[in-house]
Parts: structure tokens; C-alpha cells; sequence
């Protein structure tokens, strides 16, 4: 049986062809990376409208990579939350459309949601109850996955996500873009210890992240007092002192949040998602810290972390217990 | 017309949110400017404390998620431009429909689309005194906005 899966939450343009197994026939993502990097570190064109350039080439390329018809698809799925309305509606009209032309059920997936599940599926077997990590641009939030369609919000990020933080240090450093990678390049040769940098709530009981604060202090500690920040950004071992530093702060406030989150819920499985997890430092954390505490930890490959549709196949799990959309689905910004 | 707004202190800038959110009436668009780390998202959240949302801990920055809405008083369109190439990109958005939706905008780096704003508005510009010191600078363009300042009380 073959579904059909469309992702449109945000920046990437992605589609996605999956058995009921499930297991991934194609996961095609219009990548708009070059671009973002061409136009150092800014996004050109992120609205609906190249969604909608985007989206049925990327449809049609997804069927052939997998090497089905269009007509073989028995349902379509799709991301309606959380995201952006405009874009999410891209997504949400395509698979509406879809859904009536062929005359298949449609499902309605959260972003989230899927992002966890994408460990389930790179890990061919169940993986639930567990802990739930989603860590991007975007998102910095603990989840209690009680089974795949069933979470809870432990605790997210009171202001800046990790990876939004990983990209403005980037930017004060002087870094390129996209930020975490650059930044992760510059901390190999810099001093962990070097700087003594905030790490938010790390001592507290409660399951939330601030990494304002953090790029605040980074802010200060090349600045100083001198408001005006004429200074011109650090060079040599100092900047990398300073990326390896921050990146330390971040690195340890994510695992120190994961592992309360595994001590209180009880639960030994911790999965993750979201393109953070690119960074080997926090994965390198995560493994020793879920070794430490006799915990399973689930990374998916990368291409399975970044935003994508094949996760989506988390609307076999719905499908299954015929939790279907009408064609009255709309797009929603927030979670759940 | 002009303002400036001296807050010592982080709970100086709280206040002074509060009390803004407080007068703010439907279709108000805040234009906020101000470089990394002045506080933005800080002063947005203390702004939606002021209208009444329920659960101010959900106001986060927008950077990569664009657009967040929180209902409160009235709905809270919370934008952030610093990826955005420029005013086309943020009119693609379809700003111009949250403009009269009857709710608030609140718009972090404003700057940076400026010529997709619309020219009544209060315009911020959060400035780096001290560590924890802000000074606010506020322009108010439009009858409704001349009137909120004045409401908003005398400033330094």
C-alpha cells in the first residue's frame, strides 16, 4: 500500500512516497540551502509562493524516484501544524486536491509529531513510550510520546531556539552562514573552558530552555560596556574559543534538560529530531549522558532530522485507525 | 511626534510593555528595531502581557518560524523580519491581511521591511544603554498613535 506525504511547515518544499510497512520509497526536499547561503544568510523567498513553484515538481519527482504511479497512492498525507499558515496552506490545499482527484482518504499530520516518529522509523521497530527531543532553527522543545499520535509538552524554549541561537552567534562572530555548521567548524579548535558563558534554568527542576541570555552574554563578552559594539568582530583562537564556549553552554543545557526529562517521566528512550542534532558535540553529549542513565537514544540520519516529508509517514499510524481529514482540514500555527 | 522612554532595568522594560500592551487598540501595528540582543522578543512578550494573554511563556522569537499568533485580548500577530531579503519577501507572507485583522502586529526588525509597513504605526527602537538599561525611542505616525503616546504618558 503506498501513501503519499507533502511538507510545507516552513522554509523547505518536500514530498515523500512510503509503503504501510513503512518504509521510505522517496524523500525529495527543494533545498533551498544555495540560495540561502548565496544570499549570506538570508532567505530570499520563503513564502507561499515558492511552495507553490515548488511543490508539484517536487510531487512528481518524489513518484518517480520511487518508481510508482500516481494512481498506485491509496492515501495522501500532509503537515497542517505547526508552521506557517500561508506556507502550511500550500500543502494543505495540494493534498485536499490530491485526496478528491484520486479519491483517496486524506491525513493530517503535526510537524512535531513527525519529527519523533522519524526515529521509529529509522529504527524499524517501536520505540514508544519515550522521551522526545525536537531541536532546530525553529524549535527547542522536550516532548512525554506516550505512543506516536499521543504527546505531551514537557517544556520548549522561553524565547530563542537552539538552532536560531547557533545562527545569530554565528552572525556576532563574524561567521558564515548557514550558522551552526560554521560556528561547529570554528569550536574544533577552541577552548571548551575558555569562557564561562550562562547555562539557563540548568539547576532548576523545570523542563525549560532560554538561550537569549546566552547570546546576550556572548554580545557582552566581545563588547564589553562598549554599547556602541564598534568593535570589530574576534579573530583567531579567541573566536574559536568563543564558538567552542557557547557551543559547550548549549550543549550542556540540552543534555542536562534531556536527563531530567528521562529521571522524571521514567522513561529509558530518548528520541531526537531536528537539524541541531547535526552538531557532533550535542550527539556526543546525548550518548554518553543516555549511556550514563541506562537509556536508548534514537538519532535518525540527517536527512530523516531536517524538515522533511518522509517522516510524515506517521499517517500510517492514523491511517490505521482511520483517523481521517475531511476537506474541511486547515492549516493551524501552533502545536497541537 | 517623538519619545524616549529611560528604563533602568529589566522590570522598568516589563513595566513599560505592560503598560503599552495596555492601550493598544485593533489593527495597532509596533514596528520594533533595535540590534541583537536589545530585547525585543522581551518586550513583545511583556507587550501580549499587557493585553491579556493567558500564557505568556508562549511568546518566543519568530526568527525562523516567521509569524506567531497568540490569542489574548485581542489576537497577537508577533513577526520577525531578520531572514527576510526585504519588503517583498514580507509582503509574500501576506502581512498586509494581518494588518486589518483586527488584532495586534508586532514586528521585530522592522527595518528591514520597512517600505511593506504601513506608515500609521508606533515605531521602537530599543537602544543599548547598560547592561540591563534600555532606552526606548518612540515614533508615532497617525492620529491613533499620536494618541496612544499621549495615553502612554510623559517620557524623559
Amino acid at each position: 500500500m503506498l501513501f503519499l506525504a507533502l511538507e510545507t511547515s516552513c522554509d523547505e518544499t518536500a514530498a515523500a512516497v512510503f509503503t504501510d510497512e513503512p518504509r521510505i520509497l522517496s524523500n525529495v526536499v527543494a533545498s533551498q540551502n544555495e540560495l540561502h547561503a548565496r544570499f549570506h544568510g538570508v532567505v530570499p523567498e520563503i513564502a507561499a509562493r515558492a511552495h507553490l513553484r515548488n511543490l508539484l515538481p517536487v510531487i512528481d519527482e518524489a513518484i518517480r524516484q520511487a518508481g510508482v504511479q500516481l494512481s498506485d497512492i491509496v492515501c495522501v498525507a500532509v503537515h497542517n501544524c505547526p508552521g506557517l499558515v500561508g506556507a502550511l496552506l500550500i500543502g494543505v490545499s495540494a493534498a485536499k486536491m490530491l485526496s478528491v482527484a484520486l479519491e483517496i482518504p486524506l491525513v493530517a499530520v503535526n510537524h512535531l509529531a513527525s519529527h519523533i516518529y522519524a526515529c521509529r522509523l529509522a529504527a524499524e521497530r517501536d520505540i514508544f513510550p519515550c522521551v522526545g527531543l525536537v531541536v532546530s532553527g525553529g524549535h527547542t522543545a522536550l516532548f512525554h510520546c506516550e505512543d506516536a499520535l499521543t504527546m505531551k509538552l514537557l517544556g520548549g524554549t522561553r524565547d530563542d531556539a537552539a538552532g536560531e541561537a547557533f545562527d545569530k552567534v554565528a552572525s556576532i562572530l563574524g561567521l558564515g552562514f548557514p550558522g551552526g555548521p560554521a560556528l561547529e567548524r570554528e569550536a574544533v579548535a577552541g577552548n571548551p573552558q575558555a569562557y564561562k558563558f550562562p547555562r539557563s534554568f540548568v539547576n532548576e527542576p523545570r523542563l525549560e530552555f532560554s538561550f537569549s541570555g546566552l547570546k546576550t552574554a556572548v554580545l557582552y563578552t566581545i563588547h564589553g560596556q562598549n554599547v556602541a559594539r564598534s568593535q570589530t568582530p574576534p579573530s583567531g583562537q579567541n573566536r574559536s574559543d568563543l564558538a567552542a564556549s557557547f557551543q559547550q553552554a548549549v550543549v550542556d543545557v540540552l543534555a542536562a534538560k534531556c536527563k531530567l526529562a528521562i529521571q522524571q517521566t521514567g522513561l529509558k528512550r530518548l528520541a531526537v529530531g531536528g537539524g541541531v542534532i547535526a552538531n557532533k558535540a550535542l550527539r556526543s553529549a546525548l550518548e554518553a549522558m543516555a549511556q550514563r542513565e541506562g537509556a536508548e537514544l534514537f538519532i535518525p540520519p540527517m536527512n530523516l532530522c531536517t524538515d522533511n516529508a518522509a517522516m510524515a509517514a506517521l499517517a500510517v499510524e492514523k491511517w490505521r485507525r482511520g483517523e481521517f481529514a475531511t476537506l474541511e482540514l486547515d492549516a493551524e500555527p501552533n502545536f497541537l | 511626534m517623538t519619545a524616549n522612554f529611560d528604563l533602568e532595568n529589566l522590570a522598568a522594560t516589563e513595566a513599560f510593555g505592560r503598560r503599552l500592551g495596555d492601550l493598544l487598540f485593533p489593527n495597532a501595528v509596533i514596528a520594533l528595531n533595535g540590534p541583537l540582543g536589545a530585547g525585543k522578543t522581551h518586550l513583545s512578550r511583556a507587550i501580549a502581557e499587557g493585553l491579556g494573554i493567558a500564557n505568556p511563556v508562549a511568546v518566543t522569537s519568530p526568527t525562523f518560524t516567521l509569524i506567531h499568533e497568540y490569542p489574548a485580548r485581542l489576537s497577537i500577530f508577533h513577526f520577525d523580519a531578520y531572514r527576510l531579503s526585504g519588503p517583498d519577501a514580507f509582503l509574500d507572507l501576506g502581512v498586509n491581511e494581518y494588518y486589518e485583522a483586527g488584532g495586534v502586529c508586532l514586528i521585530e526588525w522592522a527595518d528591514r521591511v520597512e517600505a511593506a509597513l504601513p506608515a500609521d504605526r508606533l515605531t521602537i527602537r530599543l537602544e543599548v544603554v547598560g547592561e540591563n538599561a534600555r532606552r526606548m525611542n518612540l515614533i508615532a505616525v497617525g492620529e491613533r498613535y499620536l494618541m496612544l503616546l499621549q495615553n502612554l504618558g510623559p517620557g524623559v
